[in-house]
């Protein structure tokens, strides 16, 4: 038992290991793209001020990404082979975790860290397979380093019977969702940050600026694309965080003997519900799209965090399963 | 071409406003900003003026931000629903703060006038808004798909296909259409002309898809003010008790046997059903030494056995994430503890009290806390507060601990004190707390006399030759040692909420039109087809109406089936032109 949970450690640096050359590499790729950019906008100006002489006045230049000297970003390649890589040692870790404990491996803080980061990190290579979002590489990796560095440097609690308020079917439901409904929303939050970077930019270059911000942005597609991103993936999210939510009080009617009682972690799982919510109504007001909305969806994962890491180890209620003491 | 453009800034509204658009504020992003509405400044004006900045989305979403800024104090402070015992500590140490929070309604907020106020106002700004979108949808539901546009070519999905045939090809061309719009679900109207700015006949479909989309949004809407409502209601009609059940003892679910119920409103006093429990036993496994997690309980299981209200008897059981059901009522298992068996004598061997005394657990290897209180027999009143150990051990301080939860080395102290107990003047007094003002001590920490230490059986006396106190041992005969000894006994709250199931339905209803309203594509499609003497040619456009990322790609689909349907029909000629 104990030897299968030390394997589980050991798999779990080495994916840790394996995300931050991921990291550095995709970190490479975003600095190798601004000197792409600088080739590929050279060449892009030639054409764009050779069709200006033509009838179309009000042709916008062609994006970078459409040239055809599309850049290849080989640093990528391997970040994203090593996030694959990273992740079947991740979840390795996570299922020698499951089976050393004789359970699904999300009943304590340091396996929500796990299974959350694993689902995160699996969202992003799934939709990876049809869009590329592989500018988003850093952030992610980076994000999946952190929160499972602090996790096993600081959280890790050895194995020990659940308690028996977690002996549920919701146990298995209700946390998986609500990690995979992190993981939605943290790819959201990361699309909503590119597209305030990608805003300014925009706006810059309208004005003409000399140096519009990162170049690298010049590789990625226009804000309001990255909006609409950020958008679809919130949404999704949104919807397993009302099941959630849902499935909470469910479980809650069962272990405590009422469905609401705003204990502090139902309290920030709805404050978040209904920030989400905002945000996707903020999508639908005039005045609120673009900017405002993508500060919400920035703001709803910043409380996605708090619940997860402040509220988990800070504060005491109901919730107390963090298995820190 | 330009002269028309600048008549529609915007090429996209191309078809777009029709009957069967959803109706949405004034300050939706697809609505025509008409702010140029100003009100007369007569007071029906002004009121409806502010009922329309009230029912808008600027509103709506400051009001859902508001919210939840306003939720966040009540996860700082302590809240009388959730944690009573943390709102008593928190004025303990902080005296002078805690007046003035609480007139803030800091450990109350979920129930605060200014918390209702911001939920209230949403819901009254939900509902004007939903309101006349429902009255809306249901006429849209019946509405046709709007004409086709004039110029297709602008809508942003459009493509055109060339084919050589005929007037009557491009009919049946359209014919084909409709029934292929028809099959995909889409619903369809037929806008034919006979001339179009001399370019001959045009025929041409229009379909619309999606109506599920609005109905889903309104579901959600309309179901988030079922939950509000049977929330509020529900709570009117729901009682929620709480009672202490000794090993043997029975509880009969009427007001008077409650320690404590919190009754709704509307809950008359003969609402609760007469059924009984008996607590038969208690189960409860430890985590065994050696182990991780050694000496961790679990597997709580209060057996029981219940009489029903027709007076019926059966078996149940009450165990954590499995209530028992029972009339109509909910059983929960809340905690667990130990009652030793304490008796009291006085000088001249009167039988004061011999009963199971609870005792609070205080910590997780159950050493417990518990009060007897002597009220007459005495010279003066009598006061014991007692600390129990179920496995005893020493520490190097002289103080004693438990270093597990089940009895083994079992070990009652109890020290002793003498005066007034308060409890004569009627003031209501826990049983739990000993209020040791008006008392003098006589025996414990801080006396001459050492406190009273018992094992079960023994008996000591009490000092100044006030009578004795024995620790009953309740072990069945022919137990050879402790474990079953002492009395366990469990907390139930018993909770009767009807509207339960309905706040659940509303919710699943909420999330099943949010799924529909997210995920549902609505869209407008048109097949278009002009004939000239060059053969005829086919113009298809797609139109979103609201978030769709595969409009494009249903263009194509569609143009696509089109054509191997007309294939079918006669072998095609001429190569497709995409464009546009
Ligand atoms: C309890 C408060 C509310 C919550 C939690 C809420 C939540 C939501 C959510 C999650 C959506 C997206 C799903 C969908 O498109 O159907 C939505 C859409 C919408 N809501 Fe609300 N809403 C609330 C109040 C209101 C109010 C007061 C209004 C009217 C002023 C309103 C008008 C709308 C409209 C028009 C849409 C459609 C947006 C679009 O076109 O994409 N909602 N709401």
């Amino acid at each position: 038992m104990t030897s299968l949970d030390d394997l589980s450690i050991l798999l779990l640096w080495t994916a840790i290991a394996i995300y931050a050359g991921a990291f550095i590499a995709y970190a490479f790729d975003l600095a190798r793209r601004s000197s792409a950019v600088e080739e590929v906008t050279a060449g892009a100006k030639v054409l764009v001020a050779a069709g200006s002489a033509g009838a179309d006045a009000d042709a916008t230049p062609v994006p970078a990404s459409e040239t055809p000297a599309k850049p290849r970003f080989v640093l990528a390649r391997i970040g994203t082979a090593l996030t694959v890589l990273g992740w079947l040692f991740h979840l390795g870790a996570t299922l020698t975790r499951g089976f050393a404990a004789g359970r699904v491996p999300w009943a304590n803080l340091y396996e929500f860290a796990m299974i959350g980061t694993l689902l995160i990190v699996l969202v992003y290579l799934v939709v990876l397979t049809r869009i590329d979002l592989r500018y988003l590489g850093t952030f992610i990796t980076g994000l999946v380093v952190v929160l499972l560095g602090a996790a096993a440097a600081n959280f890790y609690v050895i194995v020990t019977p659940l308690v028996d308020p977690l002996k549920s079917v919701w146990l298995i439901i209700h946390v998986f969702v609500a990690s995979l409904s992190t993981a939605l929303l943290a790819l959201a939050f990361a699309l909503s940050v590119m597209q305030l970077l990608q805003t300014r930019r925009e706006r810059r270059v309208a004005e003409g600026a000399a140096k519009p911000g990162p170049r690298f942005l010049a590789t990625l597609p226009d804000a309001s694309r990255l909006e609409n991103l950020a958008y679809r993936f919130a949404v999704v999210g949104f919807i397993f965080w009302t099941f959630t939510l849902i499935a909470g009080a469910i479980w809650a009617q069962d272990a405590w003997g009422r469905y609401w009682g705003f204990d502090v972690k139902e309290t920030w799982t709805f404050i978040i519900w209904v920030l989400y919510a905002g945000y996707i109504h903020a999508r639908a007001t005039r005045g609120w799209r673009g900017t405002p909305s993508a500060w919400l969806s920035i703001t709803g994962f910043a409380a996605v965090i708090f619940n997860f890491a402040i509220v988990n180890v800070f504060f005491k209620g109901l919730h107390a399963y963090s298995g820190l003491s | 071409m330009s002269s028309s453009r600048s008549e529609r800034p915007e090429p996209q509204n191309e078809g777009a406003s029709a009957a069967s658009d959803p109706l949405r504020p004034s300050d939706h992003i697809d609505s025509i900003d008409d702010e140029i509405n100003q009100p007369r400044l007569g007071l029906v004006g002004w009121l409806r003026w502010g009922w329309r900045q009230l029912t808008s989305m600027r509103v709506a979403l400051v009001l859902l931000l508001i919210l939840a800024i306003a939720a966040i104090p009540g996860s700082i402070f302590p809240q009388r629903m959730a944690d009573p015992n943390g709102v008593v500590q928190y004025r303990t140490d902080n005296p002078d703060l805690f007046p003035i929070l609480d007139s803030l309604s800091m450990f109350d907020v979920y129930l605060s006038p200014w918390f209702s106020a911001i939920y209230l106002l949403l819901f009254v700004s939900l509902i004007g808004c939903i309101i006349p979108r429902i009255k809306h949808h249901l006429k849209a539901l019946r509405a046709q798909p709007p004409r086709t546009p004039a110029r297709l070519a602008r809508l942003d999905d459009h493509r055109t296909v060339e084919r050589e045939g005929s007037e009557q090809d491009a009919a049946q061309a359209i014919d084909v259409a409709e029934k292929q719009l028809k099959a995909l679900g889409y619903r369809v109207a037929r806008y034919d002309s006979a001339e179009s700015r001399g370019r001959g006949r045009v025929w041409s479909v229009s379909a619309e898809r999606g109506y599920w989309r609005e109905t889903g949004n309104l579901l959600f809407h309309i179901a988030l003010v079922g939950v509000l409502v049977t929330v509020g209601v529900g709570g009117g009609f729901a009682y929620t008790g709480q009672k202490v059940v000794i090993e043997g003892k029975s509880f009969v679910n009427t007001l008077l046997d409650y320690n404590s119920i919190n009754r709704g409103r509307f809950v008359p006093d003969d609402a609760l059903q007469p059924y009984a429990l008996t607590l038969d036993s208690f189960d409860i496994t430890y985590e065994e030494f050696g182990k991780p997690g050694a000496g961790q309980a679990g597997n709580f299981k209060a057996n029981l056995d219940v009489r029903e209200t027709d007076g019926s008897t059966r078996k149940g059981s009450v165990e954590v994430n499995h209530p028992l059901s029972v009339g109509g009522d909910k059983v929960y298992l809340l905690g667990n503890g130990y009652a030793p068996t304490i008796t009291v004598r006085n000088a001249e061997g009167t039988v004061l009290l011999s009963q199971p005394v609870e005792f609070l657990p205080q910590d997780s290897s159950m050493s417990s806390l518990g009060v007897v209180k002597i009220p007459d027999g005495m010279p003066e009143q009598l006061g014991l507060i007692g600390f129990f150990y179920p496995t005893a051990v020493k520490l190097d301080t002289g103080a004693f601990a438990s270093a597990h939860g089940a009895v083994n080395i079992p070990l009652l102290t109890l020290d002793v004190y003498q005066g007034d107990l308060g409890i004569d003047d009627g003031t209501p007094r826990s049983v739990y707390v000993l209020d040791t003002e008006d008392m003098t001590k006589l025996a414990g920490r801080g006396t001459d006399v050492e406190s009273i230490q018992l094992q079960p059986g023994e008996t000591a006396d009490l000092p100044n030759g006030l009578g004795t106190v024995t620790f009953e041992d309740e072990s069945p005969a022919g137990a050879t040692d402790f474990t079953e000894s002492v009395k366990r006994y469990v907390s139930l709250q018993i909770h009767h909420d009807e509207s339960a199931p309905w706040v659940l339905a509303f919710a699943l209803l909420a999330l099943a039109g949010l799924g529909l309203a997210l995920f549902v594509p609505r869209r407008r499609m048109w097949v278009k087809a002009t004939a000239s003497d060059d053969g005829i040619r086919l113009e298809y456009a797609g139109l979103a109406r609201g978030e769709d990322p595969t409009l494009a790609a249903a263009v194509d689909d569609l143009v696509r089936g089109h054509e191997r349907l007309l294939d079918d029909a006669a072998p095609r000629r001429e190569n497709p032109v995409k464009g546009a």
